[in-house]
């Protein structure tokens, strides 16, 4: 939830450019040096950031060759993160300070990012809530993002304990007030707001204009207008003061059900077909009510299914696909595999890694999204169908349905300023309820879902490849038939036929990265995106190993590349001046981890990791075991 | 290999066409000049048949059966695929169905491969045409069985590289600074007469005399005394691999043994323990003696430290291996990919093999001491350990003929039974003696490659087709189970190495990405988390789940680098258009590498 204007607020007075990670170049670093060796020991505050609450003599442990090891150093909490100032200066050469984060350092953690804490009594852990009676030994932080920290408060004074563990506890779990966010007091001592490189930038969605461009850009003009009967948020809170319908669509239809029942535009397929979104009409127990709202709904389709509009397929995203509860449950369970304690944890789990990951369920639950992506694909695409999404509220599982659709099939989302409108589009102008699903306001009674940012990335992840679907694909794609598509198509196998002729032929094909794009949806290809999940896990990295070697490999030569031109273009220009050569980020890439740029700022020798748990039984195997590989007849040696 | 219906082959359909509208007509116009023919190779029969492909249907075919191949063409329009099966994949061949069952696929023959798969036919009652396929088949796949020679000693094929000189012991030895003033060269197995399933040439301490050896002989299994594979260029540890020590139940001891590990131990100045690696479970261990065998106990063998690593034996490899193919041939299981996988153990094995084979590695990169690997016989888990060590300590092994030299050595030479653990030509399927260790070895050695994509010069191709060679017989590299049986069957003159198919089309080979880096000790991390199953090699027959090649980076990079040494090469000329202008030495272009300082890939 950082503007771009945060980026700026840590470093000095260069405009940054706006990127969603905020690590920064090494130039940039190092004209700051001296500031960032301070910034170690005394506590940096972003602008409008307060001091709440402190406690010195707090080790953090770190791992260190499976054992632990404490830093001394002070743990502050602000109305921003919790900070932990070490004494431990050994840390940070300069191939690690290069992709140093400016905003959150090391140390930092963000009051949002805090997902459960918990106290240490006694060699005993338990989850620290509300008023504590007794204060812990130790704090053991789980993050959002799957850092976990360890205080150690043995040595602290009593009442530094006390202030700074309820200081904690009350700032990150306590329910809080929409307006004591810290964003707005930063956004109050920040004024200043950087202008945005017009090449990369990012469309808000927040103007009729904005909402124009997309359609010329999508080509779908010629039927869709973009309307403001919300300016202002008259006709609904819900809804974007700016939206698109279909043209025939009058402006009361819209206020008549608050922006409920109404086909909004999504995007425009190449070929004219689009996605659309609904939110169900309100339940009702009233028959007369019930008779107004289907005539409504009548009146609605007959605008929609009447040329030029092709025929619309309704799909029931509320019934007939995930539920929120699924996702949630499902993600609890994942993110729990990877909150890992210690290296005895670790192991302890990976012998049984594959069965815990598939009783999470959150691998299949990816590849239901992906699946169900597809398939609405395959709907527009192929069959030159309007895909119509229905959900209750049309702002969680619309958002990720027809987010994927669009990266998939529309190469600008996979644009670093594209990607980012599509999510200002359909997620944040598309009205997901940021607030409730992450729970920033810590009601407990609200229910936390996850959004669905991870899903693209996971997807581009897996890298394109034949697919393969069985009974229970069929099974669902039984479930997913609408009321209108069986009146089109005689028998579901046809359906399926459809499906797969569709994924395979695409899959039989040469790829396109320009074009449609489908991931691979089969069991051994959907995996974990270990460089988000796994990215502190100290005994999970290679080092010098991982995708990154590639990739840095890559990078090198494109630099390469890139000043061969250079000097080709010089030659032309008769300029035999010297140029100097630009330094390259990686240099050292043979020794970068699996998990940078994550795991750089943690030290660790060359020494191995090694499995610290034994083996698990056998089974049925057991007599095989035990027997002699060969026969061995050693009596007359 | 089968082939799902490309583009490749679709420029065929017209050719297709024709061969259908003919046997229509019943003109049999035999298109057999396409089918792919080997020098030596001769055509046997050729069949109609229907192949049951389990992921496309019955498919109308002929199949053509040669003396080292089954190559099946489409007769279908619409279908382009091709089967090219060496007979040396082939573990066994059953009939299925007959006079009782009803329909045109009745007469059926199932073919079940070494390389996860099954082929099934199904023939025409008439005119015995599965009986002659099925006695054609099971004469030409289990040559053994039937007093024929194995294809390799009839394969004519020539390269212009001979793949059999890429291993010279002494060379290799050499390298690796051998012999040196605590180890020696000794030829006393030259005619296999202290070991015979040992090689010629062995490296043994400088202390130990020929006597020694002889003796240390009586009291190690199969007479596989403890020999040096590696020695570390600087800190001198050693990598010693030998087999398991006949204590027997009774305990016995044998002072020379003793002697000679403490000579061992006493080549590396440093150290006070030489530490011994035994791959198995130590319940197997003990269960060992009962059988005449154990393990070195800490009161006879004191300035040492024992650890077992707990690695599973051959035929409990083999069982899992077999679970592994039935979850994914000819179906990936779906619902449940990940506990299926789990249970098959495949992958937990592999994690245990490299976890042993980086302890190995770790205690002599260390310094910390000499290691001594062995299992029961040492020919199969000490084979494993021992080259996977060298792999992740040597980076010469991860270069093209580096691997070459290390399978020849660590697992050829040392007597690794390839005839036993593959049954090249056998017929007896059934045989306990089969198991996947190469195989598994190879996979862990991609696991490897997967986790450094920069550190090996060979791609996975590479592995891919030694592991085909593996079993295809067309090659004299893996046949017979040691150096002394190879030498009597003159396997060198008479056949061809596989290193000379791949060492003469090299580029094929190799991994665009290969940042070749001296004295790097790779440690992979032997962890579920980062371990999967090798889908473009156990899964690769399935035409819907088939990665992409090359992979969109790997594309990428390849692009860039013709685009520099296009750029090059412009500045070359350009350089040279310059200086033939000026004439003048002092602003004489700097050549190319001066150029380019941060220049880090090597080609």
């Amino acid at each position: 939830m950082l503007g771009k204007g945060v980026v700026g607020g840590g470093g000095g007075t260069k405009a940054p450019k706006p990127s969603f990670v905020s690590y920064v170049r090494p130039e940039e670093i190092h004209t700051n040096e001296k500031e960032v060796t301070e910034k170690e020991v005394t506590l940096h505050l972003l602008p409008g950031e307060q001091l709440l609450c402190e406690a010195s003599t707090v080790l953090k442990y770190v791992q260190e060759d499976s054992c632990q090891r404490g830093i001394c150093g002070k743990l502050v909490c602000t109305d921003f993160k919790i900070a932990f100032l070490g004494d431990d200066e050994s840390a940070l050469d300069t191939d690690e300070i290069q992709f140093k984060n400016k905003v959150i350092g090391e140390n930092d953690i963000t009051l949002h990012s805090v997902d459960q804490i918990y106290g240490v009594f006694d060699e005993k852990k338990k989850t620290l809530f509300g008023q504590l009676k007794k204060y812990p030994e130790k704090l053991i932080i789980h993050c959002k993002d799957l850092r976990v920290f360890h205080f150690c408060l043995r040595y602290t004074k009593e009442e530094e304990v006390k202030r700074i563990v309820s200081g904690i506890i009350h700032h990150t779990l306590a329910p809080k007030l929409l307006k004591r966010l810290f964003l707005f007091s930063y956004a109050t001592a920040v004024q200043n707001h950087t202008a945005t490189d017009p090449k990369n930038h990012t469309v808000m969605f927040d103007t009729l204009e904005d909402w124009c461009w997309e359609l010329e850009r999508t080509k779908g003009s010629m039927k869709y207008k973009a309307v403001s009967v919300n300016e202002g948020y008259k006709v609904c809170e819900r809804l974007p003061a700016y939206f698109v319908v279909p043209t025939p669509l009058s402006e009361e239809n819209v206020s008549r059900f608050q922006g409920h029942g109404i086909p909004i535009w999504c995007w425009s397929c190449h070929n004219g077909c689009a996605l659309l979104k609904m939110s169900a009409l309100p339940k009702e127990q009233d028959d007369g009510i019930l008779q107004i709202q289907k005539s409504f709904l009548d009146g609605i389709y007959r605008i929609i299914h009447r040329p030029p509009y092709e025929i619309v397929k309704t799909e029931d995203l509320s019934s007939n696909f995930l539920s929120l509860q699924d996702i949630q449950t499902a993600y609890c369970k994942f993110k729990q595999l990877f909150l890992i304690d210690n290296s005895t944890e670790f192991w302890d789990t990976d012998i049984k890694w594959f069965s815990l990951l598939e009783s999470s369920s959150w691998l299949d639950i990816i590849r239901r999204c992906l699946k169900k992506a597809i398939e609405i694909i395959e709907c527009l695409e192929a069959q030159n169908m309007n895909v119509l999404l229905l959900e209750e509220n049309a702002s969680d599982l619309c958002c990720l349905v027809s987010s994927l659709v669009q990266v998939m099939m529309d190469p600008h989302c996979r644009t670093r300023a594209g990607f980012q409108s599509l999510v200002q589009k359909e997620w944040i102008m598309g009205g997901h309820c940021f607030l409730d699903r992450c729970n920033h306001l810590r009601q407990s009674d609200k229910e936390e879902h996850q959004r669905h940012l991870s899903l693209p990335l996971t997807q581009s992840k897996s890298s394109p490849k034949r697919g393969f679907f069985r009974e229970e694909t069929d099974h669902l794609i039984k479930n997913l038939l609408g009321k209108r598509i069986s009146k089109l198509i005689n028998s579901s196998d046809e359906l399926q036929d459809n499906f797969r002729e569709f994924y395979e032929g695409w899959h039989s094909k040469p790829t396109d990265y320009h074009g449609l794009l489908l991931p691979h949806v089969e069991g051994p290809e959907i995996k974990v995106w270990a460089q988000r999940y796994l990215r502190w896990i100290p005994e999970a990295q290679i080092l010098g190993g991982g995708t990154v070697a590639t990739m840095s490999k890559l990078l090198e030569m494109m630099e390469e590349v890139q000043s061969l031109q250079e000097k080709i273009e010089e030659r032309h220009h008769r300029q035999e001046a010297l140029q100097a050569e630009a330094p390259s980020l990686l240099r050292n890439s043979a020794r970068l981890s699996s998990l940078f740029p994550f795991a750089l700022l943690q030290r660790h020798s060359s020494k191995p990791v090694l499995p610290i748990s034994g083996w698990k039984a056998l089974g049925d195997e057991e007599d095989l075991a035990k027997r002699e590989d060969e026969f061995v007849d050693l009596g007359d040696v | 290999m089968a082939s799902a219906p490309t583009s490749k082959y679709n420029s065929h359909s017209l050719e297709n066409e024709s061969i259908k509208r003919t046997s229509r007509d019943g003109i049999n116009r035999d298109p057999a000049e396409a089918v792919p023919r080997l020098p030596g190779e001769t055509r046997i029969t050729d069949k109609e048949v229907i192949y049951i492909c389990p992921f496309n249907g019955p498919i109308k075919g002929r199949v053509y059966i040669t003396n080292y191949r089954l190559y099946l063409r489409s007769l279908e329009t619409d279908s382009a695929l091709i089967l090219d099966v060496p007979l040396g994949v082939i573990s066994r061949i059953e009939k299925m169905g007959g006079a009782t069952s009803r329909g045109e696929n009745s007469y059926g023959l199932d073919i079940t491969c070494k390389d996860m798969r099954n082929l099934r036919f199904a023939l025409k009652q008439e005119g015995h045409s599965r009986r002659d396929m099925f006695e054609i088949l099971t004469r030409y796949a289990f040559p053994l069985a039937h007093s024929l020679p194995i294809f390799a000693f009839l394969n004519e094929e020539k390269f212009n590289v001979d793949g059999w000189t890429v291993y010279n012991p002494v060379e290799e030895y050499r390298r690796q600074g051998l012999p040196n003033h605590h180890w020696r060269i000794t030829f006393i197995n030259k005619c296999y007469g202290l070991c015979d399933t040992y090689p010629a040439l062995l490296v043994v301490p400088f202390r130990a005399t020929d006597e020694d050896l002889k003796r240390v002989a009586t009291f190690r299994s199969r007479n596989r005394i403890p020999v040096l594979s590696w020695i570390h260029p600087e800190n001198k540890t050693v990598i010693v691999r030998c087999s398991q020590p006949l204590v027997g139940m009774s305990g016995k001891r044998n002072k020379d043994d003793e002697k000679y590990l403490d000579v061992i131990r006493e080549t590396n100045r440093q150290i006070s323990k030489l530490t011994i690696y035994d791959a198995r479970p130590s319940v197997n261990a003990v269960a060992n003696k009962a059988t005449g065998g154990g393990y070195e106990s800490d009161d006879a063998y004191h300035n040492t430290e024992l650890l077992f690593l707990d690695i599973h034996n051959i035929h409990v490899m083999r069982e899992s291996l077999k679970k592994v193919k039935d979850i994914v041939y000819p179906n990936v299981e779906e619902s449940h990919w990940l506990s299926s996988l789990e249970s098959t153990h495949w992958l937990e094995h592999i994690k245990l093999v490299l976890t042993g084979a980086i302890q190995v590695a770790d205690k002599v990169s260390s310094g910390k001491s000499s290691v001594l690997v062995h299992c029961s016989d040492g020919w199969d888990r000490t084979a494993q350990l021992t080259s996977l060590a060298m792999l992740m300590l040597d980076s010469f092994y991860r270069s093209i003929e580096g691997f070459e030299i290390l399978v020849q050595k660590e697992w050829i030479s040392f007597g690794h039974k390839f005839a036993s653990r593959i049954g090249h030509g056998d017929k007896n399927h059934a045989d306990a003696d089969r198991s996947p260790i190469f195989l598994q070895f190879i996979d862990c050695v991609w696991q490897m490659s997967k986790q450094f994509p920069t550190a090996f010069e060979f791609n996975e191709r590479f592995l891919i087709t030694i592991l085909d060679h593996l079993y295809s017989c067309r090659f004299g590299t893996f046949l017979y189970n040691c150096e002394s049986a190879r030498e009597k069957q003159k396997v060198t003159e008479r056949t061809v190495s596989l290193w000379s198919l791949i060492n003469s089309n090299k580029d094929t080979f190799k991994n665009p990405f290969y940042t070749k880096e001296i004295n790097r000790v790779l440690y992979p991390v032997a962890s579920m988390r980062h371990l999967e199953l090798w889908v473009n090699y156990y899964i690769r027959w399935n035409p819907r789940i088939k990665q992409q090649q090359p992979n969109p980076v790997e594309q990428r990079y390849m692009e860039l680098l013709a685009l520099r040494d296009e750029y090059i090469k412009r500045l070359e000329e350009l350089q040279l258009a310059n200086s033939a202008k000026l004439s003048d030495p002092s602003t004489s272009p700097s050549s190319p590498s001066q150029m380019l300082p941060h220049v880090q890939t090597h080609f």
